[in-house]
């Protein structure tokens, strides 16, 4: 079977799609070993985000591994993961700005 | 597979026999281009500094102009000044003379303007374009070959795919006593812990911490949220949500061998192995910094696809996604969307790539140099005055 969607890292909470994904779809990722099987909430395209287990408003998006930048909204499993609802915490001058 | 390549005075061994025509200043851009476009075999760079350029600035103008000259895919090189500009014409024919190698220059202010300066540098280039031609290829061993890994218009699959393999060759390369250079330290931002862990010792390790945060302090100044440059716009379309997501795929490039050093922006490795050279993300900067610190050859990762090349090394094009690759197949030479589509692993896909490499280096032409890309493009830390 084809892949649908990558887990680069056992710890990551989301999942990256490798075709365009449709609202309703359900999608079996391979996290490490575990399948889980997750309803797409919303339409993904091609090498875009969703998660694959709730987030907290404030959480932190690992990918890789890694930390990749803060969840802004609570986001539920299968929902699209991007600028919408991710902040990045580097290279953040206007926070500095705001901070003076 | 039997290496050839051409072995210069100084011991470096190049891959191309290009007869370089090298502005000193955008000024003198021109007059290089004409001449370079009379001569079989000439190459030029279209510089677009060199003058009114104060400081460290000035400095690097003119290292870089010199190392290009310097690197081994040049077999000799013509310098071509306006007279009054900032960069020292006869001194980067001299400094570039210093490998042994053919160099000699034309200055426009001293010979009478355009006309006459461009007569008298076709002159000279075609002296030393009929010695080029007599120049013979030797047999060369792998481990004499430095690379330049870059990557650019990323997407997601960039660092799921074609990264991953292009590091599969750095790291062959490296086993095999051959040099890589990595750079682009904008897009090391949220992964510099990881490489700091594969330096070499702890004072390597506190140089990539200190050219990241600097990298982001300067960032930092402008009031912005880097969002606005970086990723780029065409980063977050293809999936790229913030910087660290794009610098965690971006490393993958570098493979997984010890860091040796960190190279300041334009210089050479001085010894064999890994380094990382301190570029900005913008890839004809980070290109160019590379080609200057003596890399033969730039591998290229990209997931958007880029025609980008250069006029005195060849770049290979290895491009993860799919589409990109069908959209784009003009511009890339290796399709790493393979690994995204589930029918090759990343070692199969590095080994077509390692194979394309020995392929370049006897002489086989890449897409880019088909096609004449051959951007060039300075770093500049701050305006001209």
């Amino acid at each position: 079977m084809l892949k649908l969607a990558v887990v680069a890292h056992k710890d990551d909470n989301v999942a990256t799609t490798v075709k365009d994904l449709s609202k309703g779809e359900n999608v079996l990722v391979d996290i490490f070993g575990t399948e889980k099987n997750i309803m797409l909430k919303e339409d993904i395209p091609f090498g875009h985000k969703f998660a694959i287990k709730d987030i907290k408003k404030g959480e932190e998006i690992f990918k890789y591994g890694e930390e990749i930048g803060q969840a802004t909204q609570d986001i539920k499993e299968g929902e699209y993961v991007h600028v919408h609802n991710v902040v990045s915490e580097r290279g953040r001058g206007d926070l500095e700005v705001d901070a003076k | 597979m039997k290496l050839e390549g051409y072995r210069r005075e100084d011991g470096k061994v190049g891959i191309r026999n290009h007869l370089l025509i090298i502005p000193a200043s955008v000024c003198a851009s021109e007059v290089a281009k004409a001449i370079s476009e009379r001569v079989n075999g000439a190459v030029y760079i279209p510089n677009q500094h060199g003058c009114c350029q104060i400081g460290p600035d000035l400095e690097l103008t003119t290292k870089v102009l010199v190392n290009f000259g310097k690197n081994p895919n040049v077999g000799a090189a013509l310098v071509v000044g306006l007279g009054c500009e900032g960069v020292p014409t006869k001194k980067v024919s001299e400094e570039i003379a210093k490998t042994g190698k053919m160099v000699d220059y034309v200055v426009i202010q001293e010979n009478k303007g355009t006309v006459n300066t461009i007569a008298v540098g076709v002159k000279k280039a075609r002296e030393m374009a009929e010695k080029l031609s007599l120049m013979k290829k030797e047999e060369i061993d792998i481990s004499e070959i430095t690379i330049g890994i870059e990557c650019g218009g990323s997407d997601t699959t960039s660092g799921l795919a074609s990264n991953p393999a292009v590091g599969y060759v750095s790291d062959k390369l490296v086993d095999l006593n051959g040099t890589s250079i990595f750079s682009e330290t904008t897009e090391f931002i949220g992964a510099e812990h990881i490489l700091a862990k594969r330096a070499r010792n702890e004072e390597v390790a506190q140089k990539i911490m200190k050219i990241v945060l600097d990298c982001e302090k300067k960032a930092n100044t402008m009031g912005v949220d880097l969002r606005s440059g970086q990723p780029t716009p065409g980063n977050i379309e293809g999936g790229l949500t913030t910087i660290e997501e794009k610098s965690l795929g971006c490393i993958y490039k570098g493979g997984t061998r010890t860091i040796e050093d960190v190279l300041a922006y334009g210089d050479m490795p001085s010894g064999k192995g890994l380094y990382i050279m301190d570029t900005p993300g913008q890839d004809i900067e980070s290109i160019t910094g590379m080609l200057a610190g003596g890399a033969v050859l730039i591998i290229f990762t990209t997931g958007r696809g880029t025609p980008t090349g250069s006029a005195i090394a060849p770049v290979i094009k290895v491009c993860g996604n799919p589409e990109s690759y069908e959209r784009m197949k003009d511009n890339i030479d290796v399709n790493a969307g393979t690994i995204i589509d589930g029918t090759k692993t990343i070692s199969d896909v590095g080994e077509e790539i390692y194979s394309q490499m020995l392929e370049v280096i006897n002489g086989k032409f890449t897409k880019a140099e088909s096609l004449n890309h051959r951007e060039f493009g300075i770093y500049k830390m701050i305006s001209t005055f």
